[in-house]
């Protein structure tokens, strides 16, 4: 063998390095990814605030309490402009997790460009804007499943020829896996989903467009620990997309077909308990979509090892950071050609991912395609989750420190604010007036026809992004862009999934839960029932369904709406469907103010129904928490479902003056 | 805390007789409570609304909607809901719900599909599991119905049309509305064949459909004909068009029907049938056959008097089967 053979001539250059970040002020921000890009981070990847990413500015009622919470604020052009102060933009590449709003964020992201001198011919970067996945996994939609792929057909038909080396679309596997895809779940859901946007941008487009389009199109996926099968995955991926572009949209360039994609690791299997196990976690994650030069990331962001404690610190970040550092610049990783080629192992697991892959993809189409397949993707994928889920709770598939080795010295990383960063309560009455000053100061005649013609635009078929752009010039706000767009498409639920789910294995466990139910409820009168609610704009709605789900299974009469509900929502629910117990589940950390709201609102309706809560609770909350109301604070560490469940038919007997047998048996 | 017993009926009847709303969710709690001592408080609750007490029948307008699972009838609903609350009608929703009761628990999603104004109080939704049969009505659907007739203008039972659940809603509601969507031809045939009841009302969804809707409603309308009604009013919707279509056209349809009907004898059928189905419920074909089979049952119950109520009813038929009562 020569040496050209199995090295390389010379050293691949690194993926482009990145961190997902944003929070509290624009200003905040901007400091954050300046500090970032002088740490060796090359690329940028913005966190918005989930009002800015469902469309509503932060003085709207469902804002209260995340505003600046997972990400940064962006309400017009003069935030986007000091969010990217001192960042030259026509170098810069810039990933916006942005989906409902992309279009209305990349029309800021061009304003802000133009007004710094950079024609938009010259933006590099990336809008999320998947929304079949927020209907399936990650909840911030904001129009219903077909204006919304009209949104993105508009954006990707815009930027092929205004803005050529802009990917106005990153199909998210990421976000599948997170709700509990399989591998071969997450490969087919996300092909699909990129057949339903091709063919929507084909009706749009000349059809020698096709092969620019094609090559615009990337994807953002995860990465498990099980690093050797997900990296298969990748490589699966790859053959994949290459025979979609050739057999069903004609594309013979072979640049054009390359599979691009960037990452961010799995969070799903982040562990509270032990959270310092989380680095070498992350790590090996980071492996399987680098090791392999056939199917190596173009981009990387790590999550920090301490997010299923809270929101994680800069140093938490620089420490995601080095691993990747460390993994590009200190090891002989990008030395050598693909790895993999010729391997027994690898070949035998990518055709095994091929054939399931292709087996899926053809039930999604039978199924009438991705966006007519939602509701059955969604409800597989709560299947799928809840198998995991079980798998867990049974130790067949072992989380070290979680279900095993849990016996632990006390961490010396966690700090007396518990080893994560708290966001300043402050920060939405000044985003709500910095918001009301930039009303007083623009000229509301140009806003208000820059948003007449938003809304003319999108009852027509013309592309929405001029009237989008305009509106950005006049200073509109992503609030009021956003109903203008609601005004002229309707509100939307999405599907819970949950209706679907097919019944968990039975086994003694259940057996002995669902007679404990069915003696509270006889006790009780009527069968026992809880309303499952999930407050606020966060819409990972994974444990709450799990949650609904198991509680049926239990044998309880459940009450499941979905996500966004505010306040007064949860409250009407409770009191006309006579529940007797309330779960309550947010992993946005907006807790702190929505959780004693519903409690007084409940109290003051008259429900004096016990509230227990779940989500991602830092330590420190719990107290207040209790001290508001609240019965009992669930966190990641507790993945034993059927211990939850226990609890709350033990505690609406308590609070219902019903004796507990074994004691009343002792008695 | 110690258990708080069930609220007081008498209570609650005057609270619905006075027309406050706000004693929904109360009313409900009682009449689904299957245990001893809320019976009495049911009796009481449906005595006090009772066209004896009341002297007339309840003026509101029990509606009955049903149809195949995905015909769109809880996206219809919520689009109707804001229709009546437009015209300044209140609106009370009884959804049942189909799911399994493999484990006893179910999953109640249709609140999730019906959006309406959390500040309002005039609009109340209840979702409720069925009965144990599939589709069934539970005694607690009856029941509610028949009281918040009182102080609602509209009042909704909502079912998906598999199994019993058309007949049985045809026997509690005054007006019946079928909903079907285009191309399910399975509705046709049903028609055709006799299967499916009559409905009072036929709607078809997805308008928006425009030629597969409009040929949908001629055949309908046709196989209606063929099966001999002339009264039943075949109406189009879109509640997902924007702004949606049919909806001002469907409450007049469903008005037109109540305006002709004979609401004291509809009424004096559905407590009776309602009174026969819970008494079955509760004492099962064994009870039946001690009162003599579902004849003599009937006979029994038409000679009551014409403004009894459920429980009633119940106890004049447990009455003439002394023997079913037992020691319980």
């Amino acid at each position: 063998m020569s040496d050209t053979e199995h090295r390389l001539p010379e050293r691949d250059r690194p993926w482009m390095m990145r961190t997902y970040a944003g929070h509290s002020t624009a200003k905040k921000s901007n400091e954050l990814y300046r500090s970032n890009l002088s740490k060796g981070q090359t690329g940028l990847s913005i966190a918005f605030d989930l009002p800015t990413q469902t469309g509503y500015d932060a003085d709207h009622e469902l804002a209260r309490g995340e505003v600046g919470k997972v990400g940064v604020p962006v309400a017009h052009k003069g935030d986007m402009k000091q969010l990217l102060d001192g960042i030259p933009l026509d170098k810069m590449n810039t990933s916006m997790t942005i989906n409902a709003t992309a279009a209305w964020l990349l029309a800021l992201y061009i304003v802000t460009a133009e007004d710094t001198g950079v024609d938009q011919q010259l933006l590099q970067g990336t809008t999320q804007n998947d929304i079949i996945k927020e209907f399936l996994a990650r909840g911030t939609y904001a129009f219903p499943p077909g204006p919304s792929m009209r949104l993105i057909a508009d954006m990707v038909a815009y930027t092929v020829t205004e803005v050529p080396k802009w990917n106005p679309i990153n199909i998210c596997s990421y976000h599948l896996q997170e709700a509990g895809a399989t591998p071969v779940q997450e490969i087919a859901y996300a092909m699909s989903n990129a057949i339903a946007v091709l063919d929507a941008v084909r009706e749009r487009v000349e059809e020698d467009q096709m092969g620019r389009v094609f090559s615009r199109i990337s994807f953002f996926v995860n990465a498990g620990v099980r690093f050797v099968e997900e990296h298969a995955k990748l490589r699966a991926m790859g053959i994949l997309w290459e025979e979609l572009g050739r057999e069903r949209y004609g594309v013979t360039d072979e640049k054009q077909l390359r599979f691009r994609y960037g990452v961010q690791v799995n969070s799903l299997g982040l562990t509270e308990s032990q959270p310092e196990n989380n680095v070498q976690r992350i790590v090996l994650e980071a492996l399987a979509v680098t090791m392999g030069r056939n199917a190596r990331a173009r981009a990387v962001q790590l999550p920090a090892w301490n997010e299923a404690l809270g929101l994680p610190r800069p140093w938490d970040q620089q420490w995601a950071l080095r691993m990747q550092q460390v993994l590009a610049y200190e090891t002989d990783l990008l030395e050598y050609p693909d790895i993999f080629e010729g391997s027994v192992v690898m070949d035998g697991l990518v055709s095994e991912l091929l054939e399931g892959a292709r087996a899926e993809m053809a039930v999604v189409a039978e199924h009438g395609g991705a966006v007519a397949g939602v509701d059955y993707m969604k409800a597989a994928l709560v299947d799928s989750h809840r198998e995991r889920i079980h798998r867990i709770e049974a130790g067949e598939q072992i989380v070290v420190g979680l279900n095993k080795y849990t016996e632990t010295e006390p961490s010396p990383l966690m700090d007396e604010e518990g080893g994560i960063m708290t966001v300043d309560l402050g920060v939405q009455q000044e985003a709500i007036e910095a918001l009301a000053a930039w009303r007083e100061s623009r000229d509301q005649a140009a806003v208000d026809a820059a948003l007449a013609e938003v809304r003319r635009v999108a009852l027509t078929d013309e592309n929405i992004m001029q009237a989008t752009i305009a509106a950005a010039r006049a200073g509109v706000t992503t609030g009021e862009w956003s109903q203008a767009l609601r005004d002229a498409f309707g509100e939307y639920r999405g599907p819970t999934g949950v209706g679907e789910a097919a019944a968990g294995a039975d086994d003694q466990d259940i057996e002995a839960l669902r007679e404990e139910v069915d003696r509270v409820s006889d006790a009780l009168g009527r069968r026992l029932k809880i309303l499952v609610g999930k407050p606020g704009l966060d819409g990972h709605s994974n444990g709450s369904e799990q949650i609904a789900v198991r509680a049926r299974d239990a044998g309880m009469d459940v009450v499941y709406e979905g996500i966004r509900l505010t306040p007064a929502q949860i409250t009407q629910s409770a009191l006309q469907e006579g529940v007797h117990v309330v779960g309550l589940s947010i992993l946005s950390g907006s807790h702190r103010e929505l959780i004693p709201d519903i409690v007084t609102s409940l109290r003051e309706a008259g429900v004096d129904a016990p509230v227990v809560v779940g989500g991602i609770i830092p330590e420190a909350d719990e107290q207040p928490l209790k001290d508001a109301g609240v019965a009992a604070v669930y966190t990641p560490k507790d993945f034993d479902m059927r211990r939850i469940m226990r609890d709350i038919v033990a505690l609406v007997a308590e609070h219902n003056g019903i004796a507990d047998p074994a004691a009343a048996g002792a008695a | 805390m110690a258990a708080a017993g069930p609220p007081d009926g008498a209570a609650l009847a005057a609270r619905l007789r006075d027309g406050d709303l706000a004693a929904a969710p109360a009313v409900l709690n009682l009449v689904e409570n299957r245990g001893a001592a809320a019976r009495p408080q049911i009796a009481a609750l449906l005595g006090g609304v009772s066209p004896t007490a009341l002297g007339a029948e309840a003026a509101g307008h029990v509606i009955g909607v049903t149809g195949p699972p995905g015909a769109g009838k809880s996206t219809l609903l919520s689009t109707l809901v804001r229709e009546w609350r437009g015209q300044d009608r209140s609106v009370a929703v009884l959804a049942v719900d189909p799911s399994s009761r493999r484990s006893g628990g179910s999953l109640l999603g249709d609140r999730a599909r019906i959006t309406f104004d959390p500040h309002d109080a005039a609009t109340f939704i209840r979702s409720t599991a069925a009965g144990t049969r599939l589709g069934g009505l539970a005694p607690a659907t009856r029941a509610a119905a028949h009281a918040l007739a009182i102080a609602f203008d509209v009042v909704v039972i909502e079912t998906v049309g598999v199994g019993q659940s058309e007949t049985e809603i045809s026997e509690v509601a005054d007006t019946v509305a079928v909903i079907v969507q285009p191309g399910s031809g399975d509705s046709l045939q049903f028609l055709k064949s006799g299967i499916m009841e009559i409905p009072d009302v036929l709607v078809v969804t997805k308008a928006d459909l425009g030629q597969i809707a409009l040929r949908a409603r001629r055949d309908l309308a046709a196989a209606l004909r063929s099966a001999g009604s002339r009264d039943t009013a075949v109406v189009a919707v879109s509640a997902v068009a924007s702004p949606p279509v049919g909806m001002a056209e469907l409450t007049q349809a469903l008005d037109a029907h109540r305006a002709t009907l004979d609401l004291p004898a509809r009424r004096l059928a559905s407590r009776r049938a309602s009174a026969l189905a819970d008494f079955v419920v509760e004492h099962g074909e064994r009870g039946l056959r001690a009162v003599g089979g579902r004849r003599d049952a009937g006979r029994l119950l038409a000679a009551q008097d014409p403004g009894d109520d459920i429980p009633t009813l119940v106890a004049a038929l447990e009455a003439a089967a002394p023997g079913i009562m037992g020691t319980a």
